[in-house]
């Protein structure tokens, strides 16, 4: 399904700035950022059965390094990213060798502590990060020579890097090694006994999905031209989070379908509501009470059920 | 299968193990030898779980050794340990519900080979061929595409000891195989046993009496965490003590 | 004047780490019985804080301490109202329990930010512990030395009721084995919404106390709540020894890294809880699972 799926998803994607307005446009890029991060945040809390709350410090330290690469030492736009990709997957590995010394709710609780130690870095060592006032002045780059500063550009650029991150990610999920992590999440006691190096898989997973969270980082400070430490909070991971159980942990399609309605919900009632955080914590407990296993498992069975497959 | 210098298949020298001050397992030897079934008795809380815990690697022994044909693998990790050719079944079945048939066998199957690293290729083709040829020896081959919520409880049992047996395990522990089965359920289970080949050694952790005598050639008697008699079926049965211990409850 | 500043950051280090006591113990014990990552507990802390000023400015007499009880028993009452109603009902969801407690925390908060606004709330030390103490020859703010001594009566009476009284029992019960205490045939359920009330007014309890130094305003959860975790992976879950002592360890390297290397303070705050983890990931006290 997903093999036909993709190529026309991606195309239909690729029409809206033919049809839309900048605002709208614009609201797009912001969905596949937010579906990047979902889809690297899903590795872990879905197929891993790793839920973190520290997730979104791999997309500020991303976003971090690169804005201070550019405009303080005034490195090129590629060395940049490259570099900041290497630093945030080399993090992402510290990370992990801490944080999976326990699992389940330790692991939970020791992610968010440690990504608080970046945000409070993010926050007070202002020398470098510029504190509360975030960093400005990130330029785009300029891709094979191609300019991204308009809004459909930019599009089309965060779609085509969406595009590989889906199909990177779908591999990876559909691979032997996936397959193993799957049963890790079902039956770690289980997958030990029969062979498997249970902590080097969930290992070598965190890293995978800290590399393209940093990805998701890169984008997000070349969108907003700007960096500021509560891209790192607990609020930005929440909402990640929100997004990959909303739509369906364990699917693919769940955790892209589930960030697009969040970021709709932020933007768009923001613009009505004052109270965005207080929104999210509602649609928090909503989620989890109501929906726990989010939209698309929903809809999936809705519509085996039409089908007449299901027993 | 060569074994070398004549070593026994499992041998545990004086484990021990304690949880919270209370002691489970207390100086425990045993030997088990190449191709033997050995049946290890007890009444519930005996330990005898926690002793094939200890085995696989899931809990550590305060002192003791343990040798799989010869080699200690005392301090190493349950993967490790399976990796040597140890295999087990668990009392409470622990499959993977969501999962086919296939590829819960296919999963057993992929946890001793290389390409379980493989981090772009799918499950290769062979893998869940074996699968579903290890499901029809245990008489489960149709029913291979089928999820195992969907699947009985004695079938589940099946599957369980399809999965350790798909990985040609050289010491095989099973850990009450035949709990909560029905008496048809038991004589399939007990077939199946029965034919396992004599390449694997098989430990064996079982209530219901009647069936477990047949199919054991040595008797090792726990109660309390300690070994209380050991030897060959006839003997044990005729031993004075395991009346006791069973009576004495 | 550097024995002057050893003792004057000491005794900060001590107060705060009283003050994370009061807001680590409840965390640690709802945690250790109901397996329940309580996220709300800084949201707890701060409107504890934010009740107890604006009883303190609204009622002029009322004391401190009468404040610090009736926020706490309010903060109570609202923490039952959510185990009772929303927790219980996830029973067998762990991690959505975790989830909608930290929904929870986003809603407290922004209601907070709504009702009492932006600024700091000042919560004012009470006029008769103003003037400062005399010890061997230094001026110490008397509010921390009551402060500290305020946390050690509620480690005290935590102690006594976990080790002396049947609830405490009970309770030591089900953190070792929550299935075996049921079938003995005590209430688990009614066990877990008294610890659940208990934990949340200690840390209600704990904001009021803490106003004086701290203060009231939006973000104080977002501080604390951090803090309290690092406290107790460290000392490890359920455990109210090790509680105690990541309180204090938490609280001097804060201190002293704070006053030391301003820039970096967050970062060594941290450096505590990843040793231990890396050696014990238990924490110091905690029991290793099985």
């Amino acid at each position: 399904m997903n093999k036909i799926g993709l190529p026309i998803a991606v195309g239909c994607f690729a029409l809206v700035p033919f049809f839309a307005g900048d605002f709208y446009i614009n609201l797009g890029s912001q969905m596949m950022i937010a579906a990047i991060f979902a889809l690297s945040l899903n590795l872990l809390a879905g197929y891993g059965g790793l839920t973190t709350l520290g997730h979104a410090a791999f997309l500020g330290l991303s976003a971090y390094f690169v804005a201070w690469l550019t405009t303080r030492l005034g490195l090129s736009h590629a060395t940049a990213a490259l570099l900041s990709i290497v630093g945030t997957t080399i993090c992402a590995a510290l990370f992990g060798l801490i944080a999976l010394r326990a699992s389940g709710l330790g692991f939970l609780m020791i992610t968010l502590a440690l990504s608080q130690v970046l945000w409070g870095l993010a926050y007070r060592w202002v020398s470098v990060t510029n504190g509360d006032n975030g960093m400005t002045g990130v330029t785009r780059p300029m891709p094979f020579g191609f300019s991204i500063e308009s809004a459909s550009a930019f599009y089309w650029f965060a779609l085509t890097v969406t595009t590989i991150a889906f199909a990177m990610i779908a591999i990876f999920v559909t691979s032997a090694f996936g397959a193993s992590l799957k049963g890790t999440r079902d039956q770690s006691r289980r997958m030990a006994a029969l062979g498997y190096n249970v902590w080097l898989i969930r290992w070598i997973t965190f890293i995978y999905a800290g590399f393209w969270a940093g990805v998701a980082g890169i984008l997000y400070v070349y969108y907003n031209k700007y960096i500021h430490p509560s891209s790192l909070s607990i609020t930005s991971s929440a909402e990640g989070l929100l997004g990959v159980i909303a739509g369906g942990s364990g699917t693919l399609v769940g955790p892209v379908v589930g960030s697009i309605l969040v970021t709709f919900l932020k933007n768009y009632v923001s613009s009505y509501i004052d109270r965005w955080n207080m929104l999210l914590g509602f649609v928090f407990m909503f989620i989890v009470i109501m929906m726990p296993n989010g939209i698309v498992p929903g809809v999936r069975r809705l519509a085996r059920h039409f089908k007449g497959t299901h027993r | 299968m060569t074994i070398q210098d004549g070593s026994y298949a499992l041998e545990l020298i004086r484990l021990n193990k304690a949880f919270a001050g209370l002691p489970v397992t207390q100086d425990v030897s045993m030997i088990v030898r190449p191709g033997e079934r050995r049946l290890l008795l007890g009444p519930n809380g005996a330990g005898k779980t926690t002793l094939f815990n200890q085995i696989t690697g899931e809990i550590q022994p305060k002192s003791g050794q343990i040798k799989l044909f010869g080699r200690d693998i005392t301090k190493l990790k349950p993967h490790q340990r399976a990796h040597l050719g140890l295999s087990r079944t668990y009392q409470i079945i622990t499959l993977f519900p969501q999962d086919t048939l296939e590829h819960n066998v296919a999963l057993g199957l992929l946890g001793l080979m290389p390409s379980r690293w493989d981090l772009l290729r799918p499950m290769s083709r062979d893998i869940l061929v074996e699968a579903r040829r290890v499901l029809g020896l245990v008489g489960l081959g149709d029913l291979a595409d089928w999820p195992i919520s969907d699947i009985a409880y004695g079938e589940k049992r099946r599957v369980e000891i399809a999965m350790a047996l798909a990985q040609k395990p050289k010491v095989l522990l099973l850990d009450e195989p035949l709990a909560g089965l029905s008496a048809a359920e038991r004589s399939t289970i007990k077939k199946l046993i029965a034919e396992i080949p004599r390449e694997v050694s098989v430990v064996m952790i079982e209530h219901d009496m009647d069936t477990a005598l047949d199919l054991a050639e040595t008797i090792t008697l726990l109660h309390y965490g300690k070994v209380i008699i050991d030897g060959t079926r006839d003997a044990v049965i005729a031993d004075e003590r395991a009346r006791e211990v069973y009576l004495g409850h | 004047m550097q024995t002057h500043f050893w003792i004057i950051q000491s005794l900060n280090s001590l107060a705060l780490g009283g003050l994370l006591f009061l807001l680590a113990s409840g965390f640690s014990l709802i945690f250790g019985l109901m397996r329940i990552a309580n996220l709300t507990h800084g949201a707890f802390f701060m409107l504890g804080a934010y009740f107890g000023a604006t009883a303190l400015r609204s009622f002029s007499w009322i004391n401190l301490w009468a404040a610090a009880i009736g926020s706490g028993a309010l903060v109570a009452l609202i923490g039952g109202l959510l185990e009772r109603f929303v927790l219980r009902k996830l029973g067998n969801n762990p991690q959505g329990q975790v989830l909608v407690t930290l929904g929870l925390s986003f809603i407290i908060s922004d209601a907070c930010l709504v009702t009492w606004g932006g600024d700091p709330i000042p919560v004012p030390t009470p006029r008769m512990l103003q003037p400062p103490t005399i010890l061997f020859g230094y001026a110490f703010p008397t509010y921390r030395l009551v402060l500290i001594g305020c946390a050690v009566v509620v480690a005290i009476a935590l102690y006594l009721l976990l080790e002396r009284t049947r609830l405490g029992a009970m309770i030591r019960a089900g953190v070792d084995d929550a299935q075996m205490t049921r079938a003995v045939g005590i209430r688990i359920s009614r066990l877990f919404t008294v610890v659940f009330c208990l934990g949340a007014g200690v840390a209600g309890a704990g904001g009021v106390l803490g106003g004086p130094i701290l203060s009231a305003y939006p973000g104080l959860d977002g501080d604390m709540l951090p803090l309290a975790l690092i406290v107790v992976i460290l000392g490890g879950v359920g455990s109210l020894g090790g509680a105690f002592l990541g309180s204090f360890l938490i609280s001097f390297t804060y201190t002293f890294g704070s006053a030391l290397l301003p820039d970096l303070a967050y970062v060594i705050l941290f450096l505590p809880m990843i040793i231990v983890i890396a050696f014990r990931p238990q924490g110091l006290f905690g029991r290793q699972s099985a």
